[in-house]
């Protein structure tokens, strides 16, 4: 379980506890957090669960795999610090994690 | 104007097996699908990548997939409507009259929504300003590569369109390249070819930047482009292409007055109606509880969508289930002996 913060692009928080086991992708979906949209729901074939991790917590997250930069070039404006979170899963580890949400998805 | 029994709104995995239920029960159907090709996500998403969850298929891909099921329906000899996207429906006497963006005209007393997550557009420039140039001199397709001779064209994005499209206009373009990273996702052959006209200056390389601003008195003059750590750079360009892939957009069916939850219709597992009588909706674009976007599913509710559409195709006759192994009727529908 962790407790993972998602920040709209306008500034308001959304707290919730995620199970472990689950993507922070799935988190904020189950838990009608606006801003993640995941079209393709986590196959990682559309780019539109995009989160920003900022620099501490993005070099403690588990490195990205093949293919999930190749998606981030099509998202909308990625940067070095950006994610598809339905590639993060969450752990214990992941307690105190925060995402902040593009301005949109498509 | 087409008269039928259904139009098929999208041509992915679900649409066609649906075609293919219709066919055996003995209807007709038109399919509609914005793409250029048959096979929606499956072929624009992911035609190589190996699926492993279709029943009695241990692994294809979704070229193979796509492949298959259009060999299934070809007894069938319906009609597609590629490059096309169904606009407007309206309802006269329990009949849906149903218009496409290039003015095609169906009248039909069913339609099947099977459109996946809507329909797919290129992804386009966040900047505000590309929205005044877009279709002139901001360009996210080329129909006429003449058009770039001896112009300035600024090429974005790391895929393999926007390095063809790199390398094919250096023969008689300036092409300046922008990639928002190092590393690009094309063909390692391309991205090798690339570099080499970097090395030689046939080709402008901009990695780690991004654009920023497009700019032009009455027609485009420059791009301004942005590195993460705030530095710019202005190019000169007669052209800016953006090659970002393709987003998916709901588009036209969140106009034609069907319930939606965010970004699917609500159907009921019967036979998987939305709120308007003779429109159905199947695979990713339904929602009901349980719902799994699975492939699988989706075929599950095309066969069910099918005899749905039965009841007002033919609502004189009562459907009778047969199976195409005992059925001498389906073997003539599927011209076997």
């Amino acid at each position: 379980m962790a407790k993972i913060k998602y920040i709209e692009h306008n500034g308001k928080e959304h707290i919730v506890e995620v199970q472990n086991g689950l993507t922070v992708m799935e988190g904020a979906v189950q838990n009608d957090i606006p801003g993640i949209d995941a079209d393709c729901g986590g196959s990682m074939s559309c780019a539109t669960c995009h989160v920003y991790v900022k620099e501490d917590w993005y070099n403690k997250l588990p490195k990205k795999e093949m293919g999930e930069d190749d998606m981030l070039d099509q998202a909308y404006e990625p940067n070095s610090k950006s994610r598809l979170s339905c590639q993060i899963m969450v752990s214990d580890d992941l307690d105190g994690l925060t995402v902040h949400m593009p301005e949109k998805q498509v | 104007m087409i008269k039928t029994d259904v139009v098929i709104v999208g041509a992915g995995p679900t649409g066609l097996f649906c075609a293919h239920q219709l066919g055996i029960i003995g209807l007709k159907c038109e399919i509609v699908d914005n793409l250029d090709k048959i096979g929606g996500q499956c072929i624009e998403l992911y035609p190589d990548k190996p699926i492993y969850d279709i029943p009695a298929v241990p692994k294809c891909t979704g070229e193979e997939l796509t492949k298959n099921l259009i060999e299934q329906i070809k007894p069938f000899n319906f009609n597609f409507h590629l490059n096309d996207r169904v606009q407007e429906l309206r309802n006269e006497n329990q009949i849906w009259i149903v218009k496409t963006t290039n003015g095609k005209e169906f009248q039909t007393p069913n339609i099947v929504i099977a459109g996946g997550v809507g329909s797919f557009e290129p992804r386009k420039f966040p900047t505000k300003s590309a929205e005044k140039f877009d279709g002139t001199q901001v360009l996210y397709s080329i129909k006429d590569k003449t058009i770039f001779k001896d112009k300035s064209v600024a090429i974005f994005g790391g895929g393999d369109s926007a390095l063809d499209w790199a390398i094919e206009l250096s023969n008689t373009s300036k092409v300046s390249l922008i990639h928002r990273r190092d590393e690009f996702r094309g063909a390692p052959a391309s991205v090798q070819k690339i570099k080499e006209l970097s090395q030689k200056n046939t080709i402008n390389l901009f990695t780690k930047y991004s654009i920023k601003d497009i700019k032009g008195n009455g027609s485009l003059e420059e791009v301004e482009i942005k590195s993460e750590a705030g530095e710019s750079k202005t190019i000169k360009a007669d052209y800016v292409l953006g090659f970002f892939g393709l987003i998916m957009q709901l588009g036209p069916i969140s106009e034609w007055g069907l319930n939606l939850d965010k970004k699917v219709i609500p159907v009921n597992t019967e036979n998987f109606e939305t709120n308007k009588k003779g429109i159905f909706a199947i695979g990713d674009i339904c929602t009901y509880p349980g719902k799994l976007k699975l492939i699988l599913s989706g075929f599950h509710e095309g066969a069910l969508a099918a005899r749905g559409c039965f009841k007002y195709a033919r609502p004189n006759e009562k459907y009778r289930f047969e199976f195409t192994t005992a059925s001498n009727t389906i073997k003539n529908r599927l011209g076997v002996k």
